[in-house]
């Protein structure tokens, strides 16, 4: 399954709409610009450098310095018996690696995409999820899963999927999926020195975007709790719940939708599991209106367990029906018009911001 | 030495080679293990052990070819080993696959192709050698590094292009993309972008030709199946898993390992314990053939053996072929970890220019008729990039089309009906 994954030099080639930076308001001394690949660079070396018993494990970590680059430097600084470059076989060493996370190491295993990650589930579900419950607490599996995750620009249907909800439907679990380089530090750092197993759920093309971060992100002993979401702006109209680069995306309609004189309030889910249940849920008692937003299938996505939690906690605030706006669901088309159709764009959040509130544009055909 | 092909003789052997060379396998493989895994160190051990790979590789590898291929090394042998129409074929098929390729690199530099593109220069011989012996309903499945593969099946130029650039006339209409040609007409099973993925699936294609002889009972399915995987699926389970059912069941594939040492940045020896991978097949029960694969005659001897094998009923077999990629893994690599010295090793063994030479050295042609060729090839692949061009992209209602067979696994829809038959079905995307 070493399909491919390589450097993204050639931007060009990639018709994506990039969030602007400038959306994150920066409050205090947010002088510094990091991008995602450094924060996570900088989190995994600050781990390592930490604890002796933090290694990473993963196909090209190590002499490539990452497929994406985000491990660069690394073998380096910490040697090839904690930075392991794997033959290609995810079954394999990650087995290995909840093997040894059962006596107490802390392994980072890398997928070079967590579309690889599905010849490696067993180990995921059945190894590392269920033993802590099935040894009635005697086993803990401090691992972390990482790695891109979701579309990326023209890979096709193999290379594009999301995996949160596969992963965030199973106990034993956490799943984290970080947006900028705040998260990405705070999240991977949480991540690592959790006792659980944690599946970090990254997305290749924010790895390449600066945001600003403060002082005290860049502290080594920076970390954000699990399970809290995060109100990335401010409104009254309506809810929007997005994760990974879905935020990007939700915060510029956003800004759009403020024209039109809709104020909607950005959550960034941050965790999916635990997902932050009372703060999408205090949200919508405040704005009666929800939509979530999610690059992922659309049929027992993230969405729908956000829209049955609201509906079962808020129902009596809801104003209008709870909407979701996921990906198409067809496998991920490689033509590139087609492929702008099968993820959602911009405007599809703004048409769904607009009907919870007027009510005036018409439900698209669905499928 | 024991002749690869009778399967008797695998029954209950766990090492075919003879005792001469066990002490240069050894050595070769201690040497493969690098005490220390930083760069420099890496890259001598593995160009010292090269030698010995060559060494071994005569002694070593348990087939009745390397005596053709001896043969064919003592240019007094008056039999040529092909016939000139053979020899225009293949010579058409390896430059067919080189400029398509080269061409590929251009779109995708221009923003014509986007995404993952991975590309086969330098291991043309492979394809050419083994692909040009097959019948139209032989099957072939491939990984990512699939579009030669596709040609030399004989998917039109045009078709793959077209599927590059993703537009509606490609061979997949633009949803499958570089790493997922699919041809029934030709009998490319892809394109699969998870390595070993292929295995299992061309595995199974050969189990259909031996189930339809067998059980439906068509007498002269005798189909083919070839799997084409590199030297790191070689370590996947999967591949292990279908040598031993392949050869359990004596199933028509042939598993083609064309080895070029390198995943993107892992060499093959940093990642294998024993990187001789012939080996593998006799330790399931099958033949293991050691070949060079920039050389397109001594694949084609080997894959004719093995092939024919295959459609005798004899069972799998094993091919692994000493190749080189000239470029970087695709076109986003920046190749920075393999030695130049390697490099120009194999530049030097590139299979057009041998088997130009072979041709115009044993007079089967002449300069003239090869640079007709040439010239015809790149007439091809500019009518293919045209072709790619102008085609159209896909319509908005092609993005629900062939998700099922049967597009009742859209459900039923609010109206009570089944959704596929609401003939405004495509106008939307799926969610809004």
């Amino acid at each position: 399954m070493l399909a491919t994954a390589s450097q993204r030099i050639l931007g060009q080639s990639f018709q994506n709409i990039r969030p602007a930076v400038s959306v994150l308001r920066s409050y205090s001394s947010a002088a510094k610009q990091i991008t995602v690949r450094d924060a996570l660079n900088s989190a995994l070396d600050e781990e390592m450098s930490a604890d002796p018993k933090v290694f990473l494990m993963g196909e090209e970590v190590g002499e490539y310095q990452g497929a994406y680059k985000i491990t660069k430097g690394l073998l380096e600084k910490y040697g090839p018996e904690r930075v392991l470059d794997t033959p290609i076989t995810e079954a394999g060493f990650t087995g290995i690696g909840v093997g040894a996370a059962y006596y107490g190491l802390k392994p980072v295993v890398e997928f070079m995409t967590f579309n690889f990650s599905m010849q490696a589930i067993d180990h995921i579900i059945n190894s590392a999820a269920k033993s802590n419950y099935m040894s009635a607490g005697q086993i803990s599996v401090p691992i972390v899963f990482r790695g891109p995750n979701g579309a990326a620009a023209g890979v096709g249907a193999q290379h594009s999927q999301c995996y949160a909800s596969w992963y965030a439907s199973c106990p034993g679990l956490k799943v984290l999926s970080p947006y900028n380089s705040e998260d990405a530090r705070g999240l991977l750092k949480a991540a690592i020195r959790d006792p659980d197993p944690v599946v970090f759920l990254e997305n290749e093309l924010l790895y390449g975007e600066s945001f600003p971060v403060s002082d005290e992100v860049l502290d080594s002993s920076f970390c954000l709790p699990i399970g809290k979401a995060k109100i990335e702006r401010e409104g009254k109209d309506v809810t929007i719940t997005a994760f990974s680069k879905m935020v990007g995306y939700a915060l510029k309609a956003a800004e759009i939708l403020e024209k039109d004189g809709i104020y909607a309030e950005v959550i960034n889910l941050r965790s999916i599991r635990p997902l932050d249940r009372s703060t999408i849920n205090a949200s919508v008692r405040k704005t009666n209106r929800l939509i979530t937003v999610e690059e992922g299938f659309p049929q027992h996505g993230v969405g729908a367990e956000i829209c049955a939690s609201v509906v079962e906690e808020s129902f009596a605030y809801l104003d209008a029906p709870v909407e979701r706006i996921a990906g198409a669901d067809v496998p991920m088309p490689y033509a590139a018009n087609l492929e702008r159709l099968a993820v959602p764009q911009i405007e599809d959040i703004i048409r769904a911001a607009k009907r919870a509130c007027y009510r005036s544009v018409p439900l698209a055909a669905t499928a | 030495m024991a002749t690869a092909f009778s399967a008797a003789k695998f029954t209950a052997q766990p090492f075919p080679l003879n005792p001469a060379s066990t002490t240069s396998h050894d050595s070769s493989i201690v040497f493969a293990k690098p005490t220390s895994l930083f760069l420099g160190s890496t890259r001598k051990l593995r160009l010292t052990s090269y030698s010995k790979f060559n060494l071994s590789r005569r002694s070593g590898t348990v087939d009745a070819v390397s005596d053709v291929v001896k043969q064919k090394k003592s240019k007094s042998s008056p039999s040529l080993l092909i016939t000139k129409e053979e020899g225009l074929e293949l010579y058409e098929d390896l430059v067919l696959g080189r400029a398509f390729e080269d061409m590929c690199a251009q779109m995708y530099y221009r923003g014509k192709m986007f995404g993952f593109v991975h590309l086969y220069n330098g291991q043309e011989a492979v394809s050419t050698g083994f692909i040009k012996l097959l019948k139209q309903q032989d099957s072939v499945v491939s990984t990512y590094r699939d579009h030669v593969h596709a040609l030399s099946k004989g998917v039109p130029a045009r078709a793959v292009m077209s599927e590059l650039f993703g537009k509606t006339t490609g061979c997949c209409r633009g949803q499958g993309g570089s790493m997922h040609m699919f041809s029934r007409e030709h009998n490319v099973l892809g394109g699969f972008a998870f390595i070993g993925e292929g295995i299992p699936v061309a595995t199974g294609a050969a189990f259909t030709s031996k189930y339809k002889r067998e059980v439906l009972k068509e007498a002269d399915c005798d189909h083919v199946t070839l799997a084409f995987f590199g030297d790191g699926t070689c370590n996947n389970g999967q591949f292990f898993e279908c040598l031993n059912m392949a050869a359990l069941w004596k199933l028509p594939i042939v598993f083609v390992v064309e080895n070029n040492l390198w995943a993107i940045g892992m060499s093959h020896l940093r990642a294998t314990s024993d990187p001789h991978i012939y080996k593998k097949g006799p330790a399931f029960g099958m033949p293991g053939i050691h070949v060079d694969g920039m050389d397109v005659l001594k694949v084609r001897e080997v894959a004719k053996e093995a092939i024919g094998r295959a459609r005798r009923g004899e069972g799998p077999t094993l091919v692994e072929c000493e190749t080189y990629r000239f470029r970087g893994h695709s076109l986003a690599d920046p190749d920075e970890l393999r030695d130049p010295a390697e490099k120009a090793h194999y530049a030097a063994r590139d299979p057009i220019t041998a088997l130009k030479k072979y041709l115009i050295e044993n007079s089967l042609a002449s300069e003239a008729e090869l640079k007709t060729i040439e010239k015809k090839i790149d007439e091809v692949v500019e009518d293919a990039v045209e072709f790619a061009d102008e085609s159209p992209v896909p319509a908005r209602s092609q993005l629900l089309e062939n998700v099922f067979a049967d597009p009742k696994g859209f459900g039923i829809g609010p109206d009570g009906r089944y959704r596929c038959e609401d003939p405004k079905f495509t106008e939307g995307t799926a969610h809004v």
